[in-house]
């Protein structure tokens, strides 16, 4: 076991002080970018890279369990939870720059160097010295070992938190629970429903009997002539510029030579 | 490099997340820094398990990385609860039980 790495022994004591310096670097950058960008979304994805330079941490100190555990289910899964709920909740939205306190923003720099120092000085002093020899624990058989743990010293935390776990997959339930405000439509509620619209049969999909299936080619109805429903709002209103062209009709050059003098004002490529 | 440099850097996540708490408005970034701050408490777990031999550190990081999951689920229950009642994000505005 050489001198000076702290679990990899195949890896030389100065490629982990490299890796070490370069991923503290990247996590705190990543961490201060974090608490400074506006938009809610850059953050997760920076607390994301944080993870994943914390990921390798663990695998230079002797937890590969913990690094894999910290990959699958805190950067994928936790994080995913909160994009998916960043989307729900308004992803453009920009915290504004003005303060709403005076100066709570040099009263919380001035708190956190505070809590630095604190910090620093209480567990500073525990920390000093080199790692001694490591155990068997911390390389090969740390699975196992963790796994010895979590069974008999620690088997009751672990029944707690999977009752803990249960309780909140309930409470999320519960929380994100939406009641009615009218009575479920039935199946003859929406067949009338359907009836009454206008255009009882589906609408047909994007490109059905055209030379193309892409998103922004329209089906063609039975005589021919492009069907303006089939293609998402979103992108007719892409594809033309404002202002050019009768109502937005979406023709390109396929729909031209098909309908021949057919395309009349409103040609669009 | 010794423990102790993990430990350090784990002092500095948590202090930028504690600061990241008090100054951002947006109630989900608040969380995000949240869990900055329990990620850098992992981080020192780990390396005081590697500094005292002990795999007990690593049993109790492992142990916080499910709370915290947990907490995230229903944290975020609250929040979509809260958003839907209000439309707005921002917990300035949440000030209901303001004197």
């Amino acid at each position: 076991m050489t001198h000076g790495t702290l679990a990899l022994t195949h890896v030389a004591a100065e490629t982990q002080q490299v890796a070490f310096w370069l991923l503290a670097v990247i996590s705190v950058g990543a961490a201060l970018g974090m608490i400074l960008v506006r938009r809610a979304v850059h953050c997760a994805v920076l607390l994301a890279v944080v993870m994943l330079c914390l990921a390798v941490l663990y695998a230079i100190l002797g937890a590969p369990f913990l690094a894999f555990v910290q990959v699958i289910v805190y950067t994928g899964a936790v994080l995913m939870l909160f994009l998916f709920v960043l989307m729900i909740v308004g992803i453009r939205a920009k915290d504004s720059i003005v303060e709403t306190l005076k100066g709570q923003r040099a009263a919380a720099g001035l708190a956190g160097i505070g809590l630095l120092v604190l910090l620093s000085l209480t567990v500073g002093h525990a920390v000093l010295g080199p790692a001694p020899a490591e155990t068997a624990g911390f390389g090969a058989a740390n699975v196992n070992s963790i796994a010895r743990l979590i069974f008999t010293t620690y088997v009751f935390p672990f029944e707690v938190t999977s009752a803990l776990l249960i309780t909140a997959a309930l409470g999320a339930m519960v929380l994100a629970h939406r009641e009615r405000t009218e009575p479920k439509p039935t199946q003859r509620d929406l067949s009338r429903r359907r009836a009454a619209s206008g255009h009882p049969a589906p609408l047909p999909g994007p490109g059905t009997y055209a030379r193309h299936n892409a998103v922004d080619m329209p089906a063609l109805l039975p005589d021919g002539t492009p069907a303006q429903d089939s293609v998402s709002p979103f992108i007719t209103h892409r594809i033309e510029p404002p202002g050019a062209g009768a109502g937005g009709r979406v023709l390109t050059d396929e729909q031209r030579t098909l309908l021949g003098s057919g395309s009349q004002e409103g040609d669009q490529e | 490099m010794s423990p102790g440099d993990f430990v350090a850097l784990a002092v500095v996540l948590f202090v930028i997340g504690a600061v990241g708490v008090l100054v951002r408005r947006n109630a989900m970034v608040i969380f995000m820094c949240v869990e900055l701050m329990l990620n850098a408490v992992n981080l020192a777990f780990v390396a005081f398990a590697r500094l005292h031999n002990n795999l007990g550190g690593q049993v109790i990081a492992f142990f916080v990385m499910v709370v915290a999951a947990a907490e995230v689920v229903v944290g975020l229950a609250v929040l979509m609860a809260i958003f839907r009642a209000r439309r707005s994000a921002s917990v300035d505005e949440a000030s209901l039980l303001k004197y």
